[in-house]
């Protein structure tokens, strides 16, 4: 690593020069971002994993604009994953990404030591660096003073101080990265700890001979740097996939060598990197007096207080849920009576036929269908964004901890279960929040078994059609009690099959718990919406697009195909009617009747009704006949359609809710062939169970496509949901007839 | 000697060793806690099963569990 550097390669051949900005979590790194992009910002992946990658345009004096990449928050450049392994890709380039003209690396000011741990680790990558010195405000607090200039001499490389909360010292850091771009060879002054055992020096050589071409080794620091970097990151239950066998090997072999003389090759690493920082720590960083008892201090007495802090956080938790679940409901309820009144315009607008009903029923509603989801969507971000920029989602992280580790889940995929109550959709997009792809993967799975909305009026409709509205000892409601039983139900499905997956398929080993508690910080307002407006222009374009597509889709199966002779049939009986009747309400209610009645044996002849006559066979074991089976597809579309796709299959018309009399008495005179009722409190039962677990929901499916960028996860969860919905309501419908009921 | 979960909220003291797996003692290490490094126990959150430290002038959680592997010298 004493080695002096070659001279520069020529940069591979691109039109704007990139910047990445790298940073402990915590720092402010986003915040930062923003200010420097103005917002501008575009939200990508990093091929592979299911990180987000965001990346803006940087205007700088000199050198024009630049592209400035988000690197993810991270402590080290080590990596035990392919999501950690992102860090030390975007600041080196290595295959696939791009290598970065510049890193700007954000310090946490309070928290100097540990911060260098990372600055260190990149100039040994000899790719040239700029600092930002972040919270330098916050100094003073804890009686705290940093040398800037003095911590630039000792690392070699510019120190700009800001605060990214207020906005200081961003122009300066502009320029200094305007002047690193512009003399990039000041700014990769070398490796600052140089490893003096010649033991560790022959372990990075021999480990430097297997790494792999495409890791472009074209100077003598970078090749040691990333040597160093296999050293530290590859063992024999790392999940590098793309490390090549030879450098595993090699990294191992040295590692049980070392072992075998009482070394130990990490500890030599870190220690000398530490040792470095500490010894010239005194040069730039003085404690002028003792830290106070800090806000976080006093906060979190209250705040992580075994009683009282549960209570708020409950209480927090209970906020954002009932946000979730009232409070977005007159936004969903305006959004839904303009997507009606401009399907009224589009329908009195067009002449009546298919292109009318495509028009309306199929496009229309398909755009309805996906902007319904908008006031969850923006109203769940809102509130993470400020949990996360508060300070308060590492709490609840910290509190959480033991529940969701039992059932194999991390702390943070508390939010994300929550939010399912509401709604599936917002909830997997809020998995985002957690780190490991095997824990987002694992919260996708169960989060829609969580009873969310949309299947109230479904709950609703059934129970008080088919239970009777009794009090248990006088006090406890029949119905009442229903409802709370089917929370309960599927909340206690989703801890089951998450313990289930997360010890078998989604086996993942358990990862110690090392959580940064951040001191609580005002959060950065511009930021939080803009991160919202971010994941919400994600949802829009991606997965809406899905959903739009299956809204269709789903029109057509239950549109076609069109029976020219019935509808000739209907229309006789409309002539009849008006021939015989006189004008009057009398003969509106017959024509809207007939109306009703073509719509119910539209949809009974369509291909979707065939479908239901298709599936009859496999839902019968469950008390189900093919009309039910018609609205389990239509309930696709969005749960609570089965309300009314049930409502045009008896030909009531669509115009029904749960509180529709003419359906609930409907639904209880409805009978089979022989004159059985069709519907039994049983069947009524079995059929809750099965809404409680299949994931019938194409905008849940879409956005689980999205979020894994495979269709592998959502076929998996239908297939797995459909199959327990399936045996949970055989096990309810037969089981209740060998105990005798009906 | 003692571990770091039997230490009382307010105590400090200084780390000597880390146990457990590898890629545990490297995470620890390079959050800045090394022999000789001053550790402070601030909570117990028992609910969570996690208590909170302060190491470098900064905050972390770590799982009871975990903290016994973490063996340190009272008194610093």
């Amino acid at each position: 690593m004493s080695t002096p550097s070659s001279p520069t390669v020529a940069p591979p051949r691109r039109t704007t020069r990139r910047v990445a900005i790298a940073g402990n979590p915590n720092t402010g790194k986003t915040t930062l971002f923003n200010r420097l992009t103005g917002m501008s910002a575009k939200v990508g992946n990093y091929p592979g994993v299911t990180v987000e990658s965001e990346s803006g345009e940087l205007k700088l004096a000199r050198s024009g604009v630049v592209t400035l990449v988000d690197v993810p928050g991270t402590y080290s450049l080590t990596a035990r994953s392919a999501e950690e392994q992102i860090a030390i890709q975007a600041v080196c380039g290595l295959h696939p990404l791009e290598q970065p003209d510049a890193v700007v690396l954000v310090v946490d000011a309070t928290q100097l030591t540990r911060n260098l741990y990372l600055a260190l680790q990149i100039l040994e990558t000899d790719i040239p660096l700029v600092i930002a010195l972040n919270m330098v405000d916050m100094l003073g607090e804890l009686g705290l003073e940093i040398d800037a200039p003095a911590l630039g001499r000792e690392l070699g490389v510019r120190v700009v101080r800001v605060s990214a909360q207020h906005g200081d010292g961003v122009d300066e850091l502009r320029a200094a990265i305007d002047e690193t771009l512009q003399a990039p060879e000041r700014a990769r002054p070398g490796p600052r700890w140089i490893p003096a055992d010649p033991r560790l020096r022959a372990d990075i050589d021999a480990v430097a001979e297997h790494l792999p071409p495409l890791w472009r080794l074209d100077s003598a620091r970078r090749r040691d740097a990333l040597a160093l970097w296999a050293l530290l990151s590859l063992d024999e239950h790392d999940e590098l996939p793309d490390a090549p066998p030879k450098l595993r090997e090699t990294v191992l072999a040295r590692r049980r060598q070392a072992q075998a003389d009482g070394r130990e090759i990490e500890a030599e690493v870190i220690q000398g990197r530490y040792a470095w920082i500490d010894e010239r720590a005194p040069l730039f960083l003085r404690q002028r007096k003792a830290p106070g008892v800090s806000n976080t201090d006093r906060v979190d007495r209250v705040l992580l207080h075994p009683a009282l802090g549960f209570a708020v956080f409950l209480l927090v938790m209970g906020l954002v849920f009932q946000s979730l679940f009232s409070w977005a409901d007159p936004a969903i309820g305006l959004i839904e009576t303009a997507v009606g009144a401009l399907k009224a315009v589009a329908v009195g607008a067009l002449p009546a036929g298919l292109l009318n009903d495509f028009i309306a029923e199929g496009l229309i509603e398909g755009v309805g269908s996906v902007i319904v989801f908008l006031p969850q969507i923006l109203l769940l971000f809102f509130f993470i964004g400020v949990m996360e920029d508060s300070g308060y989602m590492a709490r609840v992280a910290f509190l959480m901890d033991r529940l969701m580790k039992s059932i194999g889940l991390h702390g943070r995929a508390f939010v994300p279960m929550m939010s399912g109550f509401a709604c599936a959709v917002p909830a997997i997009l809020a998995t985002r929040t957690m780190e490991r792809q095997r824990d987002r993967m694992l919260t996708m799975m169960v989060v829609p078994l969580m009873t969310c909305s949309a299947r109230l009026p479904v709950y609703s409709l059934l129970i008080a059609a088919l239970f009777p509205p009794d009090r248990i000892f006088g006090v406890l409601p029949v119905q009442g009690l229903l409802m709370v039983a089917m929370y309960v139900f599927s909340t206690a499905v989703a801890l089951v099959v998450a313990a289930v997956l997360g010890r078998t398929l989604l086996k993942g080993k358990s990862v110690p718990l090392l959580l940064e508690m951040p001191p609580y910080r005002v959060p950065h307002w511009p930021s939080v919406v803009a991160a919202m407006w971010r994941k919400t222009r994600v949802f829009l374009s991606e997965a809406g697009t899905v959903i739009l597509a299956c809204t269709v889709v789903m029109w057509l199966l239950l549109t076609f195909p069109r029976q020219a002779e019935t509808d000739a049939r209907f229309d006789e009986q409309i002539a009849a009617a008006q021939s015989s009747l006189p004008a009057g309400e009398a003969l509106e209610a017959r024509v809207a009747q007939i109306e009703n009645e073509r719509a119910g044996e539209a949809l009974r002849s369509s291909y979707g009704g065939r479908l239901g006559h298709a599936i009859e066979p496999v839902i019968e074991p469950l008390g189900f006949d093919w009309k039910i089976g018609v609205g389990l597809l239509g309930a696709f579309a969005a749960r609570e359609v089965f309300v009314s796709t049930m409502g045009v299959v008896y030909g009531i018309g669509e115009d029904v809710d749960e509180q529709s009399v003419g359906l609930r008495q409907r639904i209880k005179q409805e009978a089979h062939a022989d004159g059985r009722p069709v519907y039994t409190p049983l069947v009524g039962l079995a059929l809750m169970v099965f809404f409680a677990i299949a994931c019938q929901c194409m905008s849940t499916l879409a956005v689980v496509k999205r979020e894994t960028r495979s269709w592998t996860w959502p076929t998996f969860l239908f297939v797995y949901t459909g199959v327990l919905a399936w045996l949970l309501s055989f096990a309810v419908f037969q089981g209740g007839r060998l105990l005798g009921f009906s | 000697m003692t571990s770091l979960d039997l230490l009382r909220p307010g105590v400090s003291a200084r780390l000597v060793s880390i146990g457990g797996d590898r890629a545990f003692r490297c995470r620890l290490m390079e959050l800045g806690l090394l022999p000789g490094t001053v550790v402070r126990l601030i909570r117990r959150v028992d609910v969570g099963g996690v208590l909170e430290l302060e190491v470098r002038g900064c905050r972390l959680s770590v799982r009871h569990g975990e903290a016994r592997q973490v063996s340190v010298e009272a008194g610093a």
